[in-house]
C-alpha cells in the first residue's frame, strides 16, 4: 500500500481541462518530481493534494486515509512556496513555531522545535530577525522550517528555487534534498527545470497538457523516454528525421548514408533522437559524417553543430589541450553507438 | 468573511449611499405639490444670482488649473531632472495642505493679506480673487503635483531632455513640445479633482467675500425650500463628471502604454 | 600622511538648478507656509506684539473647551466607524468572493463620495434625515417609527456623524483597497496549511499586517473630519458650536473678536491635525516597511 495515492484525477476551470486522469503512487519517504512546462497541469495537481483545489473526479488518499474530502488545515501537509510567502509581521521564530502554536503546543515545546528546526537549516542565530531583514534563500530555507516544524506527514514544495539566484539554487536544492532524506519525510516538488527534477529526485512524473506523459526515474526518463514530449522536454536532443529501408536489421536512410540500428523497425519515415553527448568525434561503433557549421567553445564542453544531410545535429564534446575544436566548414566524422539512438514515437 | 456576509455588507453600505442621493433627488423635484416637477431647476437657472455665482466659479477653477499647471508641471520636471534629493521634501510640501485645515490658512490670509500690510491683496477685487486662486491652488496642490509628478515617472524624463537637447530645443519647446504632451493624461486628471473641488469649495470664498458657488448654496439653503435640492444635486452631478472622466482618462492611459 | 589640511573641502558652491525651483518655493512660502506661522506666532502674542501664554489660556474656557471637545467625539466617532464600515466593504469586495466586475465601480463611486464634501452633502442629508426628510417620512407613515420622539436629531452629534460618514467610508475605501490587495494569497495558504483556522490567520497575521494602514487611516479620517467646516455650517447654522465653526465666526466677526483668541484657537486646530496627521504617517512608513 503506497503512502501518497492519486487515483484519476481531474480538474477543470471553466472550459480549460487542466488536469486528465491523473494517477501517482508515492512511497513513504520518496522524493517525487513533478516537471512540466508552465500550464502542464503540475501546481494545480499539487494544489489538489494540498486541498486548496477540490477534484472534479478522483481521489486523494494519505497513509491509507482518503483525505479528498478534508479541509487544508487537516491534511498535516506542509508546502513551501514560490514566493516564500513568510508572514512579514512574524520573526523567524514566530514563522517557523506558527504551525504548532495555532494547534495549541505548549510554549516551551514550540521553542524547542523552532530552535531543532532553525539548527536543521543552518540559520540558529537568525531567530529574532523578520523575514524583510533575511536574503531570498535565507528565507526561503525558512519556510521550508516552518512548513516542516509540524511534523507533517507530506512536503509539498511548489517551484520553491525559481525565484533564486543561479548560485544559490543548486546549492540550496541538495541542502532540501539532505534535509528531506534525513527526516525521510514524502515530497512533491514542482519544477518546470528538468536539471532539478532530475537531480533531486527518485522519480520524476514529466506532465504535459495535463497527462503524466510519463513516470520513472531520472535515468528512465533521460534515457528511455516514453513520448516525444517527454524526450524533447528532458534534456537536449537532437532529432533526425531519416527513411527505414531495411525493417529486419533496422537500417535507416539519412540522405547517402546508413545506419544499422540492430532491432525491427516498420518501414518507412522514422524520427530518431540523439543525445548531443552521445556523439563521438572519434570511436564508433557506428559514423556519421557532416559539414561543422559552428563550433562554440563553452569551456569544459564544445558544443558543434553539424550538417548531415540537410538536418542539424549538435554534438557535445568535453574539452581537451590535445585537441583543438573542429573549425567550421571542415568535414567531420563522428562516432555514435546504435543502442543509444532512440526511435521516437510519432507525435499523437 | 462567507460571500452572503459580503453581500449583505455591500448591500447596506450601497443603501447608505444611495438614500440620501435620494432624498436629495426627491425634493429637487418636489416643489410642485403632489407631483414630481422640474420647477426648483427652472427657477434655479433662471436665478441671475446663480448664474453669476456659478460663473465666477468655473471662471475661479479654470484660472485654477491653469496658473497651478504652470507653477506645478515644470517644478515637478525641474525636481525629477534636477534636482532628485528635493523630491522628498517637495512632496511633502504638497501633502501640507491635507494637514492644515483650510479655514486655519484662510485666517492666515485674511491677517497677512489685509489692508494694512505690505501686500494688500484684500484691499481690492482683483487681489482679493487672486488671493482666492492663490488658496484653490494649495488646495488642489496634493492633487495636480501627485498626478503630475507620477506622470513624469512613467516616462524617462532625463532621456526625453537629452534627446531633445541634442536636437537643439530651448526649454520652452521642451516644456510645452515635450514633456506637457508626454503628462497631458496626468494634468488633464489632476485639473478634473481641481475643478470638483474648487466647484464646490465654501470656507474661503466665504471668508474672502467673494460671489463663488459654494457661498450662494449655503445662503439659499438658509432661506429657500426646494432650490438647495436642486443644486445640491447639480453639484453632484459636476462631481461625478469631474472624477468619472478623470478615472476614464487615467484608465485609457493607462491601456495606451506598453507594459 | 598626507598634506590635507582640515579647511581643504571646497566651500559649498550655489548650485543654479535650485532656480528652478524658486516659484515654487515662493508660492508655498506666502500662501501655504507664512500664513499658518503668522498664525502660531499670533497665537503667543499680545496684540502690541510682544509674547505671551494668555491668548492659549484663554481657549480652557468652558465654551471653547466644549467645543474642541465635541469637535473631537464627532471626528472620533466618524473616523472609528468610517474605518470599520470602509474596512467591511473593501474586505467584502476584494477577499469576499463578490464578482470582480464590482470593484471598479466602487472604487469610482468611493471617488466621488470622498469629495462629495461641503454644503451639497449637508443638503443631501436634511434631505433624507432632516425633519421633512425622505427617510423620516417614511418611517413616520409607513412603520409608525418617529425619529424625533427616539432623540434623534439631523443637528445634532449623532446627526453629524453619519452625515461625515458619507465622505469618511469611501476615503477608508480608497486607502484600504491597496492594503488588502497586498496581502498575499500564499500567507493565507501557508496558513491554513500549518492548521490555522480563518480566524486565527486574521488575527495572527492578516489585521497585524494591515494595523498600521487602519490606525493610520483612521488618523487621517480624524483630521478629514476636524477640519470639515462647510458641511457642519451648512447642516447645522451656528446650533451646533463645534471648533471649526466656532472659529469661522471668529473670522467672520461675527462673536465679539479678540482676534489674539481666534489665533489660538487656529493654533488648536493645527495641533490636533498635525498629530492625527504625524500619527498618519510614522504608521504609514511602518506598514511600507513590511509589505516590501
Amino acid at each position: 500500500m503506497s503512502f501518497l495515492k492519486l487515483s484519476h484525477l481531474e480538474k477543470s476551470f471553466g472550459a480549460s481541462h487542466v488536469v486528465r486522469n491523473f494517477n501517482l503512487e508515492v512511497e513513504r519517504g520518496e522524493f517525487i518530481s513533478l516537471l512540466g512546462p508552465s500550464g502542464c497541469g503540475k501546481t494545480t495537481v499539487l494544489r489538489m493534494v494540498a486541498g486548496f483545489e477540490k477534484p472534479d473526479v478522483g481521489s486523494i488518499s494519505i497513509a491509507g486515509k482518503d483525505v479528498t474530502a478534508l479541509g487544508v488545515r487537516r491534511r498535516d501537509i506542509g508546502m513551501v512556496f514560490q514566493a516564500y510567502a513568510l508572514f512579514p509581521n512574524l520573526t523567524v521564530a514566530q514563522n517557523v513555531g506558527f504551525g504548532l502554536k495555532v494547534q495549541g503546543t505548549a510554549r516551551s515545546e514550540i521553542s524547542a522545535r523552532v530552535q531543532e528546526m532553525l539548527a536543521l537549516i543552518g540559520l540558529p542565530d537568525k531567530a529574532d530577525r523578520y523575514p524583510y531583514q533575511l536574503s531570498g534563500g535565507q528565507q526561503q530555507r525558512v519556510a521550508l522550517a516552518r512548513a516542516l516544524a509540524p511534523r507533517p506527514k507530506v512536503l509539498l514544495l511548489d517551484e520553491p528555487l525559481s525565484a533564486l539566484d543561479a548560485k544559490i539554487r543548486v546549492s540550496l536544492r541538495n541542502e532540501i534534498r539532505e534535509i528531506q532524506k534525513a527526516l525521510g519525510i514524502t515530497t512533491i516538488f514542482v519544477t518546470h527545470d528538468q536539471e532539478e527534477a532530475l537531480s533531486l529526485s527518485d522519480r520524476v512524473v514529466v506532465m504535459h497538457k495535463g497527462v503524466a506523459d510519463q513516470i520513472g526515474t531520472p535515468f528512465e526518463v533521460y534515457n528511455a523516454p516514453a513520448t516525444r514530449f517527454v524526450a524533447g522536454f528532458v534534456g537536449t536532443l537532437n532529432t533526425l528525421e531519416a527513411e527505414v529501408i531495411d525493417a529486419a536489421t533496422g537500417t535507416v536512410a539519412l540522405g547517402a548514408q546508413r545506419l544499422v540500428l540492430d532491432r525491427p523497425l516498420p518501414p518507412g519515415p522514422v524520427t530518431l533522437g540523439l543525445r548531443p553527448e552521445m556523439l563521438h568525434m572519434e570511436g564508433g561503433p557506428a559514423y556519421l559524417t557532416g559539414r561543422v557549421m559552428a563550433s562554440d567553445f563553452l569551456g569544459s564542453v564544445v558544443r558543434v553543430r553539424v550538417d548531415v544531410a540537410g538536418q542539424i545535429l549538435a554534438l557535445d564534446q568535453f574539452n581537451s589541450t590535445r585537441r583543438a575544436p573542429p573549425r567550421v566548414g571542415e568535414e567531420l566524422r563522428f562516432g555514435l553507438n546504435p543502442s543509444d539512438v532512440l526511435v521516437i514515437a510519432p507525435a499523437g | 468573511m462567507t460571500r452572503a456576509a459580503a453581500w449583505a455588507i455591500l448591500i447596506l453600505g450601497a443603501i447608505y449611499f444611495i438614500l440620501p442621493l435620494m432624498g436629495m433627488i426627491e425634493f429637487s423635484l418636489s416643489m410642485r405639490r403632489g407631483e414630481y416637477s422640474l420647477d426648483a431647476y427652472r427657477i434655479v437657472l433662471a436665478d441671475p444670482q446663480f448664474r453669476r455665482t456659478f460663473g465666477y466659479s468655473v471662471m475661479m477653477a479654470i484660472a485654477t488649473i491653469v496658473v497651478g499647471m504652470l507653477l506645478v508641471v515644470p517644478t515637478a520636471y525641474w525636481v525629477q531632472l534636477k534636482l532628485p534629493r528635493l523630491r522628498p521634501l517637495i512632496e511633502f510640501m504638497t501633502l501640507l495642505p491635507l494637514v492644515i485645515p483650510a479655514i486655519v490658512v484662510v485666517f492666515g490670509y485674511i491677517r497677512l493679506y489685509n489692508t494694512s500690510s505690505w501686500l494688500p491683496l484684500t484691499g481690492s477685487l482683483t487681489g482679493t480673487n487672486i488671493l482666492l486662486m492663490c488658496g484653490y491652488i494649495m488646495l488642489g496642490l496634493p492633487y495636480m503635483y501627485r498626478a503630475v509628478d507620477t506622470g513624469l515617472r512613467a516616462v524617462d524624463v532625463a532621456t526625453l531632455t537629452e534627446a531633445a537637447q541634442s536636437l537643439g530645443a530651448g526649454w520652452g519647446t521642451i516644456l510645452w513640445r515635450l514633456i506637457l504632451p508626454n503628462v497631458l493624461v496626468a494634468v488633464l486628471s489632476g485639473a478634473f479633482v481641481t475643478f470638483a473641488i474648487v466647484m464646490g469649495e465654501f470656507t474661503m470664498a466665504a471668508l474672502l467675500n467673494r460671489p463663488a458657488f459654494g457661498p450662494y448654496l449655503q445662503l439659499m439653503g438658509a432661506n429657500r425650500a426646494y432650490e438647495p435640492f436642486a443644486l445640491a444635486t447639480i453639484a453632484f452631478a459636476i462631481t461625478w463628471a469631474c472624477i468619472g472622466a478623470m478615472q476614464l482618462f487615467t484608465r485609457f492611459s493607462r491601456q495606451g502604454r506598453p507594459t | 600622511m598626507t598634506d590635507q589640511t582640515p579647511h581643504s573641502r571646497p566651500p559649498r558652491r550655489f548650485n543654479p538648478a535650485w532656480l528652478g525651483v524658486l516659484p515654487f518655493a515662493l508660492f508655498v512660502s506666502m500662501f501655504l507656509i507664512a500664513p499658518t506661522l503668522n498664525i502660531v506666532i499670533g497665537a503667543f502674542q499680545t496684540p502690541d506684539g510682544s509674547f505671551t501664554l494668555a491668548n492659549i489660556q484663554g481657549l480652557f474656557t468652558r465654551s471653547i473647551m466644549s467645543s474642541y471637545w465635541i469637535s473631537i467625539k464627532i471626528s472620533v466617532a466618524s473616523a472609528a466607524i468610517g474605518s470599520l464600515v470602509g474596512f467591511l466593504m473593501a474586505t467584502a469586495v476584494v477577499l469576499g468572493g463578490l464578482p470582480r466586475g464590482l470593484r471598479a465601480p466602487l472604487m469610482t463611486f468611493s471617488g466621488v463620495a470622498s469629495n462629495f464634501a461641503g454644503v451639497p452633502l449637508a443638503f443631501a442629508f436634511l434631505a433624507t434625515l432632516g425633519p421633512l426628510g425622505l427617510v423620516t417620512g417614511v418611517l413616520r407613515t409607513e412603520f409608525g417609527i418617529n425619529l424625533r420622539a427616539y432623540g434623534f436629531n439631523i443637528l445634532s452629534f449623532w446627526g453629524l456623524t453619519i452625515t461625515y460618514l458619507f465622505f469618511q467610508i469611501p476615503l477608508m475605501i480608497l486607502i484600504i483597497t491597496p492594503a488588502l490587495d497586498g496581502l498575499k494569497r500564499e500567507w493565507r495558504e501557508a496558513a491554513s496549511c500549518l492548521g490555522a483556522t480563518g480566524a486565527q490567520y486574521w488575527r495572527m497575521v492578516a489585521l497585524p499586517i494591515l494595523f498600521p494602514t487602519i490606525i493610520g487611516t483612521f488618523a487621517l479620517l480624524f483630521a478629514n473630519a476636524f477640519g470639515a467646516v462647510a458641511t457642519a455650517i451648512a447642516l447645522t447654522g451656528s446650533s451646533l458650536n463645534i471648533a471649526p465653526i466656532m472659529l469661522f465666526a471668529q473670522i467672520r466677526g461675527d462673536v465679539l473678536g479678540d482676534p489674539q483668541l481666534g489665533y489660538a484657537m487656529a493654533f488648536g486646530m493645527i495641533v490636533i491635525t498635525a498629530v492625527a496627521n504625524v500619527t498618519y504617517i510614522v504608521l504609514r512608513i511602518r506598514s511600507e516597511r513590511w509589505l516590501k
